[in-house]
Order: C-alpha cells, then sequence, then structure tokens
C-alpha cells in the first residue's frame, strides 16, 4: 500500500494528480490519498481530504512506501517510522505555498539519503518506481537530539534558579 | 523527577511539522507544568498535557492575527507562564512577543523546513527570543541564531 497526503494546509492537486494518472498506467490498486480541499477528482486510487491524527497514524504505519508533498510533520513521521518515502516540493509560483522553501527541505534531506526527492511532476513517475527498492539511509527516534533537548533544559535551568 | 514543580512553560506552535517538531522537545520541560497552545483540537490526542486551541492565523490576515493577539493574551494571563516556548510559525510569534511583555522568558526554534535561510517568523521573533535557535548549522552565526541540534 502507497499512502499519499499533502499534508492539512492547502491542496496539492499537482501531486495528486501526477499518482492518479501513474496508477492507471500501472493498473495499482493499492494506493490510498489524503487530498486536502482539492479539485482534482481521482480515477485510479482512493481518496479523503482529511483524516484524523489517529487515522494519519495508521496509514502512515500501514503504509509499504509514502509520496508526499515536502512538509515536515510527514518527513518526521515516515523517518521515525523507517518508511520509504518520495517528496515532491510546492511551488511559490503555482500559489501552492508562500515560500519555496520546501525545495530546500527535499534536496536537503534527499542528499543525505533519507528519502526520495521527485523535481517536479515530469520526475515523479521515475522517483515512483525507484521507490520500491528504496531504503531510507538513517531512522531517527521518536524525539529531538539530546544536544537540543539539553540546551532547552539547560534553559530551563536558568529560568527555574532565577538567573536568566 | 518534579524539576520545577512551579515553572509553567506555554508551549505554541501552528498546526503540520511545527506541530510535529513542538511534541518532538517537550521532554526537554520535564517537571515543569506544560501546557499547549495549537490551532487544532484534535492534536489533544498527541500530548498529556492541558491544550488551547486558537485561530490558524498566517501573518498575510490582519483580521486573523488580531484574533489570535486576544485568544493569547488571555491564555498568557490565565497560565502566567515562565517559558514561552514555540517551533513557529505566526501564533508562535505572537506568543514570543506578548509573553515577553507578560514577563515570560522566550525561546524560538525555527522550523527545520528552513535550511536556506531563518523563516520570516523567525527573523521578526529575533528581538523578542531570549534564546533563538535554528536546526541548521550553516545559518548559525554571531549575527545570526544559535545552532543547538535539531528536533531529530
Amino acid at each position: 500500500m502507497i499512502f499519499v497526503t499533502v499534508g492539512f494546509q492547502l491542496p496539492f492537486d499537482r501531486l495528486v494528480e501526477a499518482v492518479d494518472v501513474w496508477a492507471g498506467q500501472h493498473q495499482r490498486d493499492d494506493i490510498y490519498a489524503q487530498t486536502g480541499d482539492s479539485r482534482y477528482r481521482v480515477r485510479h486510487i482512493d481518496a479523503s481530504p482529511w483524516l484524523d491524527p489517529p487515522q494519519f497514524r495508521a496509514r502512515l504505519e500501514g503504509a509499504d512506501a509514502i509520496v508526499a508533498h515536502a512538509g515536515m510533520g510527514t518527513i518526521l513521521s515516515a523517518l521515525e517510522l523507517g518508511k520509504p518515502l518520495l517528496v515532491m516540493p510546492r511551488l511559490a509560483r503555482l500559489a501552492e505555498t508562500r515560500s519555496d522553501h520546501q525545495i530546500a527541505t527535499a534536496r536537503e534531506f534527499a542528499a543525505r539519503g533519507w528519502l526520495l526527492a521527485a523535481e517536479d511532476e515530469t520526475q515523479l513517475p521515475e522517483k515512483l518506481q525507484e521507490l520500491a527498492g528504496f531504503t531510507p539511509s538513517a531512522r531517527i527516534g521518536g524525539r529531538a537530539s539530546e544536544e537540543l533537548l539539553g540546551c532547552l533544559r539547560s534553559f530551563t535551568d536558568r529560568v527555574a534558579s532565577g538567573r536568566s | 523527577m518534579a524539576r520545577h514543580s512551579r515553572l509553567r512553560v506555554l508551549a505554541v506552535s501552528s498546526g503540520g511539522g511545527h506541530w510535529v517538531q513542538l511534541c518532538r522537545c517537550l521532554a526537554a520541560f520535564e517537571g515543569c507544568e506544560v501546557t499547549c497552545v495549537t490551532v487544532r483540537r484534535a492534536y489533544a490526542s498527541d500530548v498529556t498535557f492541558p491544550l488551547h486551541v486558537v485561530r490558524d492565523a498566517t501573518r498575510w490576515s490582519p483580521f486573523g492575527v488580531g484574533l489570535l493577539g486576544l485568544q493569547m493574551l488571555w491564555i498568557l494571563l490565565r497560565e502566567r507562564p515562565g517559558i514561552v516556548f514555540t517551533t513557529g510559525a505566526a501564533p508562535g510569534l505572537v506568543a514570543l512577543v506578548l509573553g515577553r511583555l507578560v514577563g515570560a522568558r522566550t525561546i524560538w526554534l525555527d522550523s527545520v523546513a528552513n535550511a536556506e535561510e531563518v523563516s520570516m517568523s523567525g527573523r521578526l521573533a529575533r528581538r523578542w527570543a531570549d534564546l533563538w535557535l535554528t536546526q541548521w548549522p550553516a545559518l548559525a552565526g554571531p549575527d545570526g541564531p544559535e545552532y543547538a541540534g535539531a528536533v531529530f
């Protein structure tokens, strides 16, 4: 099962349509998409606009692979579960987001071998083929790094003892 | 265990990745009285702490930010936190500014999604943040935020 998600803020029909078309071409009937406030009518995959957090979690856990926008919520959740993930960045010029930060996110995490990134919908089909054989190079734990937690703890300790 | 049983921490974020990153940091405040503020009631199932819901405003909606400010001020005056901690975006910035004005110490952790430059909210947060953090070493510097690890 491939789980597709666009996050809960804005729709991302460019991604949903590309996966839907690919599913039709490859006769895939094992794809489920969370599409947000979408205008595109899916033809080959199952879809729902919204999932509540437990349903979302269950879809992630049940998936063999995940396809998503390059949003940090999905990226961190997929890395924590050790799931193969393919992301496609939202673009500001297409009003899919307000800044192009997802391009850098996709590039930085793909460079580490933690996920696959497709630049756009034309590159998505070949990356979808790759996804079946992809294993992320790292798996992350359930919380922030000890370095960050330590920094936050020492700040908290200073405030508590009135020294900050 | 009861490290600072009376120190109150208000942990604030908008939805999606900001919320996921916030949750990954809450272990740092073990022993404090933590209260969360976010934009979706459904997130209550992710944490064991009390949770307030505020309007999901962006900087592009003056009315929304105004309403969000009133909601946040009400929460701050009721909770009286010693620390306001946020991972962004707009609700976090509002909480940071108002929190500072009511005497809290403030922490801005810029989202790991901002790999090339500190977010706009993060730059605005700078003068209101006692601790101003990025998650990318390349963005840290004497005139920039501090780097002290990431949420993974």
